[in-house]
């Protein structure tokens, strides 16, 4: 549709501004709050724009002990945080890689029963199997460690169905050609598969690591270690564990840390993201 | 180099039987083109060669031994597909190097090989490019160099060049049939184009509905087709179709006219003459009412109708030629260039 109208070019351009405002001005208060000392932060009206004590609350945040208090340093759960989600993402590639390599390219019996397994287990979300999946990991003795945090999130239908499908566009040539190369199922999912899905993993990748990098019930239930507190959780507890009121400029600094990777794995990865959403041609 | 024993080969989806009674052999450095309409079996056939289509019996043998149960690697074939299937993240070079890869040959050997088919099918310049980066016809090359550097015994072609546009088709045909002549190795190609067909093959395998029409070289399919069908494929425009009675070599149409043939066959059949084998007579006694011209250049197709009946009949006259629509035309055949058919199960009559 082109159209070319003054009021209308006036009035869209307001909305998108109102849109994109709404959108930033939290980030932004975020900013400046983390951006004066402890005192100014209590004091009304909030400050909307920054202050001198950038540089010292981002020192003591990530390094220091964070709150005044025996709060870990920020580094420590930020790396918590990174391991998590790193593995849960790792973790739900190759895992629905495989059962999507399994159920597309194999022939065995129940074939379609195991899919729809797969696919039933969209409906069971861990807040909906929390008890049981608790039961288990603290049995294993997976309590307080990176794989209790990671391994019950990792089982993925999503990202299966979504590979079944990328795999489903690749032509049967494909494979038979690989064949008549000599390439056994392996080696043809190594050479073949997996550089053909590359955009797809990068974008699932992107999806996931957010995924994971948000988890905030599972972390709060299995790990009591402070030393295992993920970054999202710690963000909720500075406010509750603080004995006097809440030191706002630590407590944003946490947060814009805590925005901080998922943006780096965003804008690093965009450009493979996109395609892996877009690209049909194989 | 190898020869190919077809022997009783069938091949069923659960009961629905799709391929009957194959049989055929094939020597060593031969060009075979299997031919028919689509849905004849005829890629199926191919890909049971190939291993990639299981056989549900009878045997396939190549260089002697029974394959039946190998792998398509262990073959000791190539294939070429019909969308060519090259790995799009592989560069030319690592597309035709990869089965040799796979198969642990040295690394100066598989650059040695990859380059002498590279300059033979001149697309050395391209070797670092991806697949996406060329045209149809260059991916066609590197389908092809990918399985020369194989250096197979049996070359397999799954309607290579129905991707490719008309002029770019005719070149490639040629390649390929220099090509094959070059390396000598044993070819079986799979095509629906007859005009591919007749240019290619050594000897041609008419498929139709899974079974064997005929089997042998061009010119045997062209002169002495064994039956309807073949009469009808093979040739451009097909063949004319007459039902007749025939006795004491003369041979009555449906419209009362009459034909003098060198058969001595007695009774109905249905006879058959070639477009290019009628040619404009007055005295001749096959009339046509015009329909329709069509102007070649090299020749004219008269479309029309055998007068007095509901029989379509092709002429194709040398040169160029006119007809008023709607007229009466009457053209003349040679005795000997008249085909019969038997009526019930369309075979051809032999004497």
């Amino acid at each position: 549709m082109i159209e070319n109208r003054p009021i209308l070019t006036v009035f869209t351009h307001i909305i998108m501004i109102l849109g994109v405002a709404l959108i930033a001005l939290p980030i932004w208060i975020t900013f400046v709050a983390a951006s004066h000392d402890e005192i100014r932060m209590l004091q009304a009206p909030i400050p909307m724009l920054p202050g001198s004590h950038f540089v010292e609350n981002f020192k003591q945040a990530l390094f220091g002990a964070g709150l005044s208090g025996d709060q870990t340093p920020v580094w420590r759960m930020l790396l918590n945080s990174l391991a998590m989600a790193l593995m849960i993402s790792f973790g739900k590639i190759s895992i629905s890689l495989i059962s999507a390599f399994a159920i597309v390219y194999f022939k065995f019996p129940f074939r379609m029963g195991f899919f729809w397994m797969i696919f039933i287990t969209l409906m069971l979300p861990v807040e909906v199997r929390i008890l049981p999946t608790f039961e288990v990991v603290a049995n294993l003795g997976m309590l307080n460690s990176y794989w209790g945090l990671s391994i019950p999130l990792i089982a993925s239908a999503t990202a299966t169905f979504m590979f079944r499908q990328v795999f489903l566009t690749i032509p049967d040539e494909m494979l038979e050609s690989a064949r008549i190369d000599g390439a056994g199922p392996m080696r043809f999912f190594w050479d073949i598969l997996l550089p053909l899905s590359r955009t797809n993993i990068a974008a699932l990748f992107v999806i996931l690591f957010i995924f994971g990098w948000n988890q905030y019930l599972w972390p709060l239930l299995i790990t009591t270690d402070t030393d295992m507190t993920t970054i999202v959780m710690s963000i909720k507890q500075m406010l509750e564990s603080a004995e006097q009121s809440p030191q706002w400029n630590i407590i944003m600094m946490t947060a814009l840390l805590a925005m901080l990777p998922p943006i780096l794995v965003v804008v690093g990865m965009q450009k493979l993201f996109v395609q892996g959403l877009t690209e049909t041609d194989k | 180099m190898a020869e190919i024993k077809l022997d009783n080969l069938i091949k069923a989806y659960g009961k629905v039987e799709v391929l009957h009674h194959i049989e055929g052999d094939i020597h060593d450095g031969e060009f075979i083109v299997i031919v028919g309409p689509s849905g004849c079996g005829k890629s199926t056939l191919l890909r049971m060669v190939a291993g990639l289509e299981t056989i549900t019996s009878g045997t396939i043998s190549i260089g002697g031994k029974v394959v039946n149960k190998l792998e398509p690697a262990d073959r000791d074939i190539a294939m070429v597909f019909q969308n060519y299937a090259l790995y799009p993240h592989m560069t030319v070079y690592e597309n035709m190097a990869y089965g040799l890869k796979i198969r642990k040959i040295p690394k100066d050997e598989i650059k040695r090989r990859v380059e002498e088919a590279a300059d033979i099918l001149e697309i050395r310049e391209y070797l670092d490019r991806r697949p996406r980066q060329l045209s149809g016809g260059q991916r066609q090359r590197v389908a092809m160099g990918r399985a020369i550097v194989r250096e197979p015994s049996v070359f397999l072609f799954d309607e290579p060049l129905s991707n490719l546009d008309a002029k770019l088709r005719v070149q490639m045909r040629l390649e390929i049939r220099k090509l094959q002549k070059r390396l000598g190795v044993t070819s079986i190609y799979v095509t629906h184009d007859q005009v591919e067909a007749m240019t290619l093959g050594d000897r041609l395998m008419v498929l139709n509905g899974g079974y064997v029409e005929q089997f042998g070289t061009p010119i045997e399919l062209y002169q002495k087709p064994a039956s309807l069908f073949v009469a009808g494929f093979i040739g451009s425009p097909s063949m004319n179709f007459m039902d007749a009675d025939i006795s004491n070599g003369v041979a009555t149409l449906a419209n009362g006219a009459k034909l003098k043939l060198s058969s001595k066959f007695n009774g109905p059949a249905t006879l058959g003459i070639r477009p290019e084998h009628l040619v404009a007579d007055d005295k001749g006694a096959i009339k046509v009412t015009v329909d329709m011209l069509e102007q070649l250049g090299a020749n004219t197709l008269v479309h029309g109708i055998l007068d007095g009946t509901q029989t379509s009949f092709v002429v194709s006259l040398d040169g160029i030629q006119v007809a008023e629509t709607g007229s009466n035309q009457t053209f003349y055949a040679e005795k000997d260039s008249f085909h019969l058919f038997d009526k019930e199960t369309g075979k051809r009559i032999v004497e």
